[in-house]
């Protein structure tokens, strides 16, 4: 077989490739053409697909209180070490749960289901333990996981939160396109304190605004720590799935 | 560009690029044919593989592929398949009496290792994975039970947990801060009288002077001799096991705050063999009672 002379009618076409050889700029353009096609097959479709996100029933915007835990969760940079996002294998479902849902994080900007995990997927923590525990948990991971190797964060118990940032945490996420309403985000600041208060006056109406928020002192600390923000946060995570009205699509 | 154009090189006879660098020439080799073919073959392989499995985003929803292919039915197959491989011991267990669970080598041999999964996954955190527990946290490998040690009891706490909020049928019972009831002086009289029915260095003085406080504030709950009440989680004082510690210091701060350990309830996480398994790997791991 020859391999000087191939294909002589492709030669013709294929030789006007030395126009783009020879011009940076063209080339620089034409590569860009052909990379954004990827781009277009593979994620503009998520946007209009109407499987991308399946529906199911309870998965609400984050509480104030929890918004703000979240935030701690990043700064902290928990997600270094923990994922929240349960795939679908046999050994995960069992030591976790059902596995993750895309609708679980469609309010989370950025999401964070990581990449690795140093410690435990953190999908489902929410109700596992106690308040009690995730504080002693936090101030001083090995008084109750002896063999852990996680950081101590007990200086969260001492920073409060400023309700004020957070109403503005709360906006922020709604330009994002968290359906928050005007009421919520009028009332944000004052919700924040009161999801750490048993006894507050606020109890039915944030209810009404985050159907099964958990509302208690958390850190068992009078005032509103950053603790209680984290523990408020972990103890909904994943939590607000009815997995009894959630049957799964096969397609998917 | 025509064959006129070519730049042959004279000394290999293949064609250049026309590209010079101080008179050298670039020559245009083809690409070898079993890099091309190999390229050519990926490409047919990927038009193969979309068609094959879900890929192409089509107007509301994306092909779901010749193969059928999910990665929820995988998932769903594979558990499936474990269930079935344990149904029938699984419902022998669920369907089990606890109680005459030694009766059966293979039902308790199952039972102890599934139970000893659940509890590294679920319970260790709390109780420790050698289940030694913590401060705070109960031992549950000694025979001091708070809420009792048989399999009844065990079940239940598993089942519904500890002063919990989510469970109405949790374990509740709620110790008094005595901080504003008793002044500083009684605290320690009552600390002293604690020390003294746990068998520990105390000021008899003061110890005797708090033996009335300890019989009007704690007696109900934790008996006149202060040997606990189960009915109420009220442990034991007179032992020398203690829950968050037995020295003056810790005594204090628990009498003035009081404390309030929480365990959430299982029976909704776990299946009914499960929490069968739990208790009786937690029953056999050396206090459990008859």
């Amino acid at each position: 077989m020859s391999d000087t002379d191939t294909t002589p009618k492709a030669k013709g076409f294929l030789a006007k490739h030395a126009i783009l050889e020879r011009s940076p700029t063209l080339l620089l353009v034409a590569s860009l053409l052909v990379v954004s096609v990827g781009g277009i097959v593979e994620i503009a479709p998520l946007f209009y697909l109407e499987n991308t996100i399946e529906e199911v029933d309870g998965v609400r915007p984050y509480s104030p209180l929890e918004l703000a835990g979240r935030d701690v969760y990043i700064r902290e940079g928990c997600y270094v070490c923990h994922s929240q996002m349960i795939r679908p294998m046999r050994d995960e479902v069992e030591r976790y749960g059902h596995y993750s849902l895309a609708a679980e994080s469609m309010y989370d900007h950025p999401f964070q289901w990581g990449s690795k995990r140093t410690g435990p997927d953190l999908a489902r923590v929410g109700g596992k333990y106690s308040d009690a525990w995730h504080l002693d948990h936090l101030i001083d991971p090995q008084s109750v996981v002896p063999e852990s190797i996680m950081p101590g964060y007990a200086y969260l118990i001492d920073n409060m939160v400023n309700a004020e940032y957070v109403a503005d945490t709360v906006a922020t996420h709604r330009i994002v396109g968290v359906p928050y309403t005007d009421e919520m985000i009028e009332v944000a600041a004052a919700d924040t304190l009161a999801q750490a208060d048993p006894d507050t006056e606020l109890y039915d109406d944030l209810l009404e605004r985050y159907p099964g928020a958990q509302i208690r002192n958390f850190d068992g600390e009078p005032g509103v720590s950053e603790m209680d923000a984290l523990i408020a946060y972990l103890q909904m995570l994943g939590t607000t799935v009815d997995f009894s009205t959630f049957t799964p699509e096969a397609s998917r | 560009m025509s064959s006129e154009d070519k730049d042959i090189d004279k000394v290999t006879g293949i064609d250049t690029t026309g590209h010079t660098w101080d008179g050298i020439r670039e020559l245009n080799n083809p690409l070898p044919r079993w890099w091309l073919w190999t390229f050519y073959l990926t490409i047919i392989w990927g038009i193969g593989y979309t068609i094959a499995f879900p890929a192409w985003p089509m107007i509301r929803s994306a092909t779901g592929g010749l193969l059928g292919y999910s990665t929820r039915a995988e998932v769903a197959a594979d558990i499936t398949r474990f269930e079935e491989a344990n149904a029938e011991i699984s419902a022998q267990l669920a369907a089990a009496d606890l109680n005459t669970l030694a009766e059966n080598e293979e039902l308790q041999r199952f039972a102890t290792s599934a139970g000893g999964a659940v509890f590294r996954n679920n319970c260790s955190q709390c109780h420790g994975s050698g289940a030694a527990g913590a401060i705070g946290y109960p031992n549950l490998l000694d025979d001091d039970w708070l809420w009792g040690g048989d399999f009844e009891n065990v079940e239940y706490t598993i089942r519904h947990g500890i002063r919990n909020e989510e469970d109405w049928d949790a374990r509740y019972s709620e110790m008094i801060a005595y901080d504003e009831v008793l002044t500083n002086e009684e605290v320690d009289q009552v600390v002293n009288h604690v020390l003294a029915i746990s068998g520990q260095e105390h000021d008899a003085t003061l110890a005797s002077a708090g033996e009335g406080l300890f019989l009007d504030n704690c007696a109900a709950c934790h008996g006149d001799a202060g040997l606990g009440n189960r009915d109420l989680g009220a442990p034991n004082l007179t032992d020398a096991i203690w829950l968050y510690g037995g020295d003056p210091v810790t005594l204090e701060e628990t009498i003035r705050y009081a404390r309030f350990g929480v365990m959430p309830p299982w029976g909704e996480r776990l299946s009914e063999a499960e929490i069968k398994a739990v208790t009786a790997y937690v029953h056999q791991l050396g206090g459990g009672e008859e």
